[in-house]
């Protein structure tokens, strides 16, 4: 596998502009001969699809949802980071660059990171121009708020639905284009395979949700926008219906597999309640701006929050990192919280949680101007747990949210297969091993508005525009792969449900590859996964036929590719032996903090697939860091 | 605790063109219902047990499950989203119900969201209307700064109040008309209040309200029943306000030639 990052000659800063001038571009009166298929609806995919449209192409857009409106981008909530130094507070492209960076723990590509600081403070003008209704102060200007891992306050948002107003706005500029006819979108569809012609990826081939078809759709190039594979972990933050299916069928066809080991955990979410739990709910990092993380000192402590003196309380946050405080990255205040967990110092039920406290804010502010920052997420809180969060600490614990693993791309977001593109979550670019807050909106934004209608130019200029059609031999034969495997999956008829099988996988993967990493763990993992996997195709019971909306088949496929993606997950991060980010080998700490080893590690790992039953092989893509010197990140 | 279902079946895909309705209501019973779980989530309990008996399960539409992506959307004991104000069906829990309670659960009832199958209905006719205007007519490129024009707070909280529609429709399961205006009213008034959003707002009024015609929607008496069980609490002033848009946009420049619906710009 080649891994030609195409990174520009020239100094950071101006890399980006080398590489516009340098790609060829498609006269304006051919790139209506030009098709292009954008998997995915979400921030990456509807600024994508809309994007390309406008510019002229012909465009064809997928989603699962019966809407695009529905992608799991609505429920970001925090906020979008941008260097636009509204505050005069000292920031900057090149402070959100270096914050962005070291962040990532030096495990992201430097020109990647900088090109998307620049394009950052675009996107808010776009947002605006689309009337996105961000916050406003009184003046009429832009409010914005801070965010973990920065000094600066540079986060725009939207009280707390920011990235339900940014989709609304990408979803407003798609739905424009569908009117014109420069878009033919298809929801309720979902992509099962993407189809190589000549080794290059020239069309998907997609089951409709509704009545069960198996469809090819042929077009120049493809774009993936699919998301992230938090729900590997079964409890995620993320929507129900995010998985890896596009990705990992990519990758099943020559794709290389980036970094899939670095997960984020986000410290901020409600305590799992009961077996029924289908989902985690994220309590949105901003809140951390007011809201102060404490434990009892006393292990075993059970009196209730209000009945612990003042004395008595460690805000370890504040104690331990006393620069960033409450506001210290995730990653680190996620294990920080793990850790006084591990000592017996976890409040509630489960003693798996710690409290987020917001009584010195509102004895402060007052209660009116808290409820103006985080009225819906109180409101949220309030809903799940029937506990106010004005008059007693929230309850918090630490739960899978993101995935900064993806498929690799090179500079212009182009996969190792030649016309396969990847936006957003879905591929691995930006945030090496651990991602600051309010920088995947901003990233899905920046790769789906202003890289990709440029690069996709680049490729498609050396192109025969339409010359696939759905009649291509390679067309049916991948189309009776999909068909023939949903076949498989329904015959089965075995004793377990779906389900079951998913939160097994969950179990494994939390225990083994979750907040703490081990040899041992991993070894223990990488044999129960397939041992699981060959249960699943043995005895899973998907219901229905393939000829309906049967949402059992649906699940039924997405848990396959976790049950093997799990195994790839594992071996990634058993093969990092060290600590970054959020990928935390116990081997590998000086005393809880994070131990990298730059000279063994400092690559991203690209996982290339060999055949079924075959060990994939690993193949390195070394990063250098010219601007941003590899340091021990330090937030003390 | 325990309840007592009566769920709406229904196999046969209903269109526009064939709007059927031959499902039936079917009773089940569920013994371990924990109180903290959420509605969908007993609905996953409920179907995890018909799939260990060899039935099929209940089809539901849902996704983001914490009140947001606008999927999940069912009438429980006939009101939409249930018993809770500000709620979504996925943010409802089982300790709004009492122990032993029977609930009645069916979709959306509306000609212009016909049921695809049980508890799932096709609103693409909301995506459609979108689709005729509900934007501004803004390429992709270089806009100018975000901050050159100020937008006074009043009115940027405003359009936000509007903008928090999730488009789940059941102002329109909720309306013996099934009407959108809330649904359309929320988009206009979005907008209306946004300088970016001025420029076009006699096209926008006009577009929004043939496209919502076109697709059956039926007309609003002033029943408020819309802003009772929206669980984002949109309030009926945007009806108000489309009302008033539409009117404006009629006296101010009578459309040229034929009206296009779909969204010319
Ligand atoms: C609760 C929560 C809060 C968050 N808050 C913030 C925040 O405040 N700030 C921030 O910067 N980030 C935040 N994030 C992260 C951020 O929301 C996501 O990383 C980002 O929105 C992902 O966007 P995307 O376009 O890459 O993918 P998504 O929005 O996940 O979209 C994926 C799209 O792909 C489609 N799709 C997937 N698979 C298939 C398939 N096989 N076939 C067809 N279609 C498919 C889906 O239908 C969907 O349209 C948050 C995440 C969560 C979970
Ligand atoms: S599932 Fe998203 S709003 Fe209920």
């Amino acid at each position: 596998m080649k891994l030609d990052a195409k990174i520009p000659a020239g100094p950071v800063q101006e890399k980006w502009d080398a590489r516009k001038f340098e790609l060829k571009l498609v006269n304006p009166a051919n790139k209506r001969k030009y098709k292009v298929l954008v998997v995915g609806s979400g921030l990456a995919g509807a600024a994508a699809a809309a994007s390309l449209a406008e510019l002229g192409y012909q465009v064809e857009c997928f989603c699962f949802q019966d809407s695009p409106r529905r992608a799991h981008s609505i429920a970001a909530q925090g906020g979008i980071n941008a260097a636009k130094n509204y505050r005069n507070d000292g920031d900057s492209i090149w402070r959100l660059f270096y914050d962005t960076v070291k962040g990532g723990d030096f495990r992201a590509r430097e020109a990647n990171v900088y090109r998307l600081a620049q394009l950052s403070v675009d996107i808010i003008d776009q947002a605006v121009a689309q009337g996105v209704p961000f916050a406003r102060e009184y003046g009429g200007l832009l409010d914005n708020r801070s965010f973990g891992g920065a000094q600066v306050s540079r986060t725009f948002y939207a009280r707390g639905q920011t990235g339900q107003q940014l989709l609304l706005g990408a979803y407003a500029a798609l739905s424009r284009q569908i009117g014109l006819g420069a878009v033919k979108m298809f929801p309720r569809t979902e992509m099962l395979d993407v189809v190589l012609v000549d080794g290059h990826a020239k069309g998907i081939v997609v089951r409709d949700l509704v009545g069960g078809e198996i469809r090819s759709h042929a077009g120049d190039a493809v774009v993936l926008a699919t998301g992230g594979y938090g729900n590997v972990f079964y409890l995620s933050t993320n929507a129900k219906g995010c998985n890896v299916t596009a990705t990992w069928r990519a990758y099943k066809r020559g794709a290389g597999f980036a970094n899939p080991c670095y997960t984020q955990i986000h410290p901020t979410c409600i305590p799992v309640s009961g077996d029924h739990q289908s989902k985690l709910t994220l309590m949105s990092e901003s809140l951390r701006n007011d809201g102060r993380v404490w434990v009892p000192k006393q292990a075993g402590d059970k009196r209730r929050a209000q009945d612990i003196p003042e004395a008595e309380r460690d805000y370890f946050l504040e104690r331990k990192y006393p620069s960033f405080g409450n506001l210290a990255p995730r990653d680190i205040a996620s294990r920080a919280a793990k850790q006084v967990c591990d000592e017996g110092r976890g409040i509630g039920e489960t003693g798996l949680g710690v409290y987020l406290d917001f009584r010195d804010s509102i004895a402060r502010l007052g209660k009116e101007a808290i409820a103006a920052r985080y009225g819906n997420l109180f409101h949220m809180y309030a809903k799940i747990t029937a506990e106010d969060p004005y008059s007693q600490p929230m309850r918090i614990f630490p739960a899978v949210h993101y995935t900064m693993g993806g498929l690799w791309v090179d500079y212009d977001l182009q996969s190792t297969i030649p016309g396969l593109f990847v936006l957003g979550e879905a591929n691995f670019s930006d945030h090496g091993a651990n991602r600051l807050g309010a920088s995947a909106l901003m990233q899905g934004l920046a790769d789906g508005y202003f890289v990709i209608p440029y690069t996709i130019g680049g490729y498609l200029a050396g192109q025969r525009a339409g010359a696939i059609k759905t009649d291509h031999p390679q067309f049916a034969a991948t189309a009776g792969e999909v068909d023939e495997l949903t076949r498989r999956l329904l015959s089965i008829q075995g004793k377990r449900t779906v389900d079951d099988f998913h939160k097994a996988l969950g179990k494994i993967m939390w225990q083994h590859c979750g907040m703490a990493r081990n040899e041992r763990g991993l070894q223990q993992a990488l044999r129960d996964i397939p041992a699981l996997r060959e249960e699943f195709w043995r005895d899973v019971r998907v219901p229905g036929s393939g000829a309906e909306l049967n949402q059992s088949l649906e699940k039924a496929g997405r848990v396959a590719d976790f049950l093997e993606f799990g195994e790839l997950m594992c071996r990634d991060a058993l093969e990092r032996r060290e600590s970054c980010g959020g990928h935390f080998r116990e081997e590998w700490q000086d005393e809880g903090e994070a131990r990298r080893d730059d000279e063994n590690f400092c690559h991203a790992a690209v996982w290339e697939y060999t055949g079924p039953g075959r060990a994939p092989a690993r193949h390195v893509e070394p990063l250098a860091f010219e601007n941003v010197h590899l340091a021990v990140r330090s937030y003390k | 605790m325990k309840v007592v279902l009566h769920v709406w079946r229904q196999q046969r895909r209903s269109t526009k063109q064939d709007f059927v309705q031959d499902g039936r209501m079917v009773r089940y019973e569920l013994d371990h219902v924990s109180p903290d779980m959420s509605f969908l989530e007993m609905l996953d309990v409920l179907n995890e047990q018909l799939i260990r008996k060899g039935e099929d399960p209940v089809a539901f539409d849902h996704d983001c499950r914490e009140g947001i992506c606008g999927s999940c959307g069912v009438v429980i004991d006939g009101v939409p989203h249930g018993p809770e104000r500000g709620t979504t069906a996925c943010q409802l829990h089982m300790r709004s119900f009492r122990d032993g309670a029977e609930i009645w659960v069916e979709p959306w009832r509306a000609a212009a969201f016909p049921v695809v199958r049980d508890l799932v209905v096709d609103r693409s006719a909301f995506d459609r209307v979108v689709q005729a205007g509900a934007f501004v007519s803004v390429n992709t490129g270089a806009p100018q700064d975000a901050n050159a024009i100020p937008v006074p707070k009043a009115a940027a909280d405003r359009a936000f109040d509007a903008a928090t529609c999730i488009g789940c429709g059941a102002c329109v399961a909720a309306c013996k008309n099934a009407s959108a205006m809330l649904f359309v009213g929320a988009k206009v008034s979005h907008f209306l209040h946004l300088p970016q959003g001025r420029v076009e707002r006699e096209r926008r009024a006009r577009n929004l309200v043939a496209a919502m015609d076109a697709e059956g929607f039926g007309n609003c008496t002033n029943q408020n029943e819309c802003e009772a069980v929206c669980p984002k609490e949109i309030p009926v002033r945007v009806i108000a306000e489309l009302n008033r848009e539409f009117v404006r946009a009629r006296l101010i420049e009578e459309p040229v030639g034929k009206k296009r619906v779909g969204g010319d710009g």
